[in-house]
């Protein structure tokens, strides 16, 4: 036991971030900020199962692979926000219900 | 219960209570400082896990640029709050009930799958160099996935640019080519001053 916590404590703490971030998709359905954000929470989950198991596995892989999470969620979050100013300039709104310009 | 247990337990509590309150907060300012919380405790999370370098990273890149980039976008905003908080508790029941079997399936998967047998590492021996490790696999085996990665964040760099990128037709501004492009019938006019008036 050596005094850490066990791999399943680390994989219960991800799984209850990521229904955080589910739920916060459901309850912020306007939102389109804190739906990014949510999404942001449930990468976050995703990254602590990945360390942890790198960690109670002793391979580094895992490491390798959170930085290229990294990577793309910022690449996301970077692009999302552009999109929703060029959107907000347009509109003046970024009510997800307003975007409904291509339903037919 | 050890220093490290204690730990866990103390940053995995603050983590899950900012991302709840990230998704409540009425105001999304409220929301991204509540992330920015979350990121330094995840943050503290990987350290406890000996990850020093994806630590320090998330702080750098998350708490540093992302998070700011979202509070400048927040701010820019003038966003109507009341309509977007329309039908906030309408759709909580259907949240909660996914949410919670997400949870229970997880944990019928954690309770049955044989996670016992894997034990606890040791502690991170005191001449550890986690950022030297993960250097030599990133620039060795997963150097191609690390320039594909790159070139990622450029194409998101112009994107983000480009798709914000805006002109106005009264701005002053110069154009380089059409100044250079210029003839001397363009800026110049002789006048015969010594002919007399008719």
């Amino acid at each position: 036991m050596s005094g850490q916590p066990t791999l399943a404590a680390w994989l219960i703490l991800g799984a209850l971030l990521f229904s955080i971030g589910v739920v916060g998709i459901f309850l912020n359905r306007k939102n389109v900020i804190i739906l990014l954000m949510a999404i942001e929470i449930l990468l976050l989950a995703v990254n602590i199962n990945f360390v942890a198991f790198s960690r109670y596995l002793g391979n580094l892989e895992g490491q390798i692979f959170v930085f290229f999470i990294l990577t793309v969620a910022a690449a996301e979050a970077a692009i999302g926000l552009a999109i929703l100013v060029v959107y907000f300039r347009k509109r003046h709104s970024i009510n997800v219900d307003d975007i409904d310009e291509l339903r037919g | 219960m050890s220093v490290t247990s204690l730990l866990f337990y103390v940053f995995s509590a603050v983590l899950l209570l900012s991302a709840l309150l990230v998704i409540t907060a009425r105001n999304p300012v409220y929301a991204s400082l509540y992330l920015v919380l979350a990121f330094f405790n995840a943050a503290a999370l990987f350290l406890l896990l000996g990850a020093e370098f994806l630590g320090l990273i998330l702080i750098l890149v998350y708490v540093g640029a992302v998070m700011v980039l979202f509070l400048f976008v927040v701010m820019m905003l003038d966003i109507n709050l009341a309509r977007l908080q329309e039908g906030f508790l309408h759709y909580l029941p259907l949240g909660l009930a996914v949410a919670i079997l997400g949870v229970l399936e997880l944990a019928a998967v954690f309770w049955t799958a044989p996670l016992g047998h894997i034990p606890a590492p040791g502690a991170v021996p005191a001449d550890a160099d986690n950022t030297r490790a993960l250097g030599e696999l990133l620039y060795t085996h997963y150097l191609y996935p690390f320039e594909i990665a790159a070139v990622i964040l450029l194409i998101a760099i112009i994107a983000a640019i480009a798709l914000t990128l805006r002109r106005r037709p009264q701005s002053k501004t110069q154009d380089i080519g059409r100044q250079l492009a210029v003839k001397v019938s363009e800026r110049l006019r002789l006048v015969d001053l010594r002919r007399p008036r008719p």
